[in-house]
């Protein structure tokens, strides 16, 4: 062992740490203050998603996968039912589509919110967390109004949706858009300008285009490198093409722009959102699925579902032999990438910067894990 | 001080104990009760101050607060320090085991030590002496000792961590807040704190508090007594999202209580410091004290002067509080070196530049 070497401290971050969003653990080298290396351990939270597909209906399936990303259910909920739909050719109505499209911008925005929060309270800052948790709040009350759940909804079907919204419901909807651009514009004020939040996340963490393209960085994480890649442009779902909104995007890639684009998409969410709420409004219509749910049996073949989730492209691949379950489901999702960057980004940087960075790719364990 | 004795001699003597007892139990007791009133006090300031922090922090953040046990959640902080003292003693298997016990101690003591030097009424500075402004400096720099023997005697790396985070941010803090010290020297011309207060007493109210001329020392003791107290933004060596909880992580019951009640104590007797220093202690802010108009009997009147003293001196103090707290509310938490970076290229050259402003003025006037 050198001199130097032998200076060195191994720390264990985590699995139980206040501050990993879950159950990630880093084993670090330390040099004083400053990471030699980092060895992210996956793993605690396995829960088997993708095995359990093979031996259950594609209904029994279907309320599981929004414990992927529990952020996020609507969007494992979507990838699978769209997985399924393309397999099976089941019509899916307009009014579905954009009710589909309204609840997954809602959910984007209340996992951008939580992350803001939480991304904050690893800087340090604890008041931001009472306010967009505040926020967020009302983004859940409104969930379980309308599925009777406020993480795991299980509302999509394969085909459709449990049952229609009601006016009153979009009205409420309206109602919380109309004061969100304001309370986003809150937060700004006290965290954007604030000199030591801008020192603390400037320049680091870079994640330059050629590294986010080699360790497959998707969503926002990767916007923010500067590569303009979002798959409701691109690569269009549901009714995105017929909705106005921009893709943000930043020069940098560090922790810095990471955040300004997340508070971006949170302004484009709510456009979108606002946009669906319109046309709800004017077009009534059919949305529950003539689909016999629990037999469905679905047609040889496989497909591949891509979905821009808030933390990066969740895509499921769906293999069907023919019966009524599946014979393969994989499941591939954002924040496993952003994982695996990790190391990388964090040799050679302070010890204190290890939450501004790792809090900025907005990670969450059991997408991770699955 | 001597006033009081002499009242508390004349006090004890209309019992007419024999064999001149009276003296002899006032000379023995007289040194001792201030410290009873001081440790009782600070006490129940520490309770208040808890919840005032819980509430304040919910206040900003649109919450209730702690309102379950008590009215308005007065008696949480009690029913805390109680669930602390009946908590088992843990000493991890590795720790030092004397270190690890004497740790919470030397954090204490001296917070109680320097708590007596504050003049809190003319009457009431129960430790005078010609230099109590640099002992409460020297003797307030001790609890880093205490904090530095808990993380490495606890045998743990976010301690240990900790605890280095502590003493580098102890250092570099000191030394700008002594240099802003001695401004406040120079315009006084004492080192008694007592003495310092009442320099501040000039023709017009409020116009010769020390922070007009020394606005910047002001600023620079308010941010070193932050970063002294470990408190947001500069929590580095608490940084919960790094170190777990810095270099009490191992500590439980009563020992984790001794940390916190020195902290919570520190916080009032720095902020009181600071009060002292530039605030007019406590001098009334109108320039006249509300018991002599109102009350025209010449004794009670008196009296009445000396708890209207402490009550300006903790409407100050509690000013300052309330400031630290909005901070701490406001602010996310500092990186290490850019820390110690401020504390060496900015606070200490402004101190610089304070020292020299206020001798100028000192030399004009």
């Amino acid at each position: 062992m050198t001199n130097q070497e032998s200076t060195r401290m191994k720390i264990n971050i985590g699995p139980q740490h206040p501050s990993t969003h879950g159950v990630l653990r880093l084993v670090l080298e330390l040099d004083g203050e400053i990471i030699k290396s980092c060895e992210p351990i996956i793993g605690y939270l396995h829960r088997g998603m993708e095995k359990m597909a093979e031996n259950r209906t594609y209904l029994q399936y279907l309320p599981t996968v929004d414990r992927i990303d529990y952020l996020g259910g609507f969007f494992n909920a979507y990838a699978f039912c769209d997985a399924v739909e393309s397999l099976a050719q089941i019509e899916v109505s307009e009014r579905t589509q954009y009710i589909r499209v309204l609840t997954m911008e809602m959910n984007r925005l209340s996992s951008h919110l939580l992350w803001l929060g939480t991304f904050m309270l690893d800087m340090g800052a604890t008041s931001p967390l009472f306010y967009t948790f505040r926020d967020r709040e009302e983004i859940l009350s409104l969930f379980e109004e309308l599925t009777g759940q406020r993480m795991m909804y299980n509302y999509y079907t394969f085909g459709g949706l449990r049952h229609d919204v009601t006016n009153v419901w979009l009205e409420k909807i309206t109602d919380f858009i109309k004061k969100m651009p304001r309370k986003i514009q809150d937060y700004e004020n006290i965290i954007t300008d604030n000199p030591i939040f801008v020192t603390r996340t400037e320049n680091i963490g870079i994640i330059s285009k050629h590294a986010a393209l080699q360790y497959s960085i998707t969503g926002p994480n990767l916007r923010a490198s500067g590569i303009e890649v979002d798959y409701r442009k691109q690569n269009p779902y549901l009714v995105y093409n017929e909705l106005d909104f921009d893709i943000p995007s930043a020069e940098n890639g560090d922790s810095f722009d990471r955040y300004t684009l997340r508070i971006a998409e949170m302004y484009e969410c709510l456009k979108i959102i606002s946009q669906c709420v319109a046309w709800l409004i004017e077009n009534p219509g059919e949305v529950v699925s003539s689909v016999k749910q629990p037999l469905l049996k679905v047609p040889e073949g496989e497909f591949i579902s891509n979905v821009e989730a808030p933390r990066g492209v969740c895509s499921c691949y769906v293999k069907s032999d023919g019966t009524g379950t599946p014979y393969r489901a994989k499941w591939r999702t954002g924040s496993y990438y952003a994982v695996q960057i990790l190391p990388k980004l964090l040799e050679n940087s302070f010890y204190p910067d290890l939450m501004a960075i790792f809090g900025s790719l907005d990670v969450i364990l059991p997408e991770v894990d699955r | 001080m001597d006033y009081l004795y002499s009242l508390y001699i004349e006090f004890l003597n209309k019992f007419n104990l024999p064999f001149h007892l009276g003296d002899f139990i006032a000379m023995v007791s007289f040194p001792l009760l201030p410290f009873c009133i001081v440790a009782a006090a600070l006490i129940v300031i520490v309770i208040f101050l808890v919840l005032m922090e819980r509430k304040v922090l919910a206040f900003f953040t649109q919450r209730k607060g702690p309102n379950r046990v008590g009215p308005w959640g007065l008696f949480q902080t009690i029913s805390d320090a109680i669930k602390l003292l009946c908590k088992e003693n843990i000493t991890p298997t590795g720790a030092e085991k004397f270190m690890f016990n004497l740790a919470p101690l030397l954090a204490f003591v001296p917070v109680m030590v320097v708590w007596g030097l504050i003049p809190f009424s003319s009457e009431f500075d129960f430790m005078s002496y010609s230099v109590s402004a640099l002992l409460f400096v020297t003797i307030a720099s001790i609890p880093i000792l205490g904090i530095l023997l808990a993380g490495y005697a606890s045998n743990n790396k976010y301690s240990l961590i900790g605890s280095v985070r502590a003493v580098a941010q102890a250092i570099s803090y000191e030394l700008p807040l002594i240099f802003v010290l001695l401004s406040v020297v120079v315009l006084s011309s004492s080192l008694n704190l007592k003495q310092i207060v009442l320099a501040q007493i000039s023709a017009y109210p409020i116009c010769g508090w020390f922070i007009f001329p020394a606005f910047l020392g002001f600023l620079i003791v308010f941010i070193c007594s932050i970063a002294e107290l470990n408190r947001c933004p500069f929590d580095l060596p608490e940084a919960e999202s790094e170190l777990v909880s810095g270099y009490n992580t191992e500590y439980s019951g009563m020992k984790f209580a001794f940390f916190f009640l020195a902290e919570y104590a520190m916080m009032f007797i720095m902020c009181a410091f600071i009060a002292t220093l530039f605030l007019g202690g406590f001098l009334s802010p109108f320039g006249f004290y509300l018991s002599e108009k109102l009350i025209s009997n010449e004794f009670w009147s008196n009296v009445f002067v000396y708890f209207e003293q402490v009550f300006w001196i903790f409407l100050k103090t509690f000013f300052l509080i309330y400031c630290m707290m909005l901070v701490r509310a406001t602010l996310p938490r500092l990186k290490t070196h850019q820390l110690t970076g401020f504390a060496w290229k900015v606070l200490l050259p402004l101190s610089f530049l304070n020292l020299l402003i206020v001798c100028l003025i000192k030399g004009v006037a």
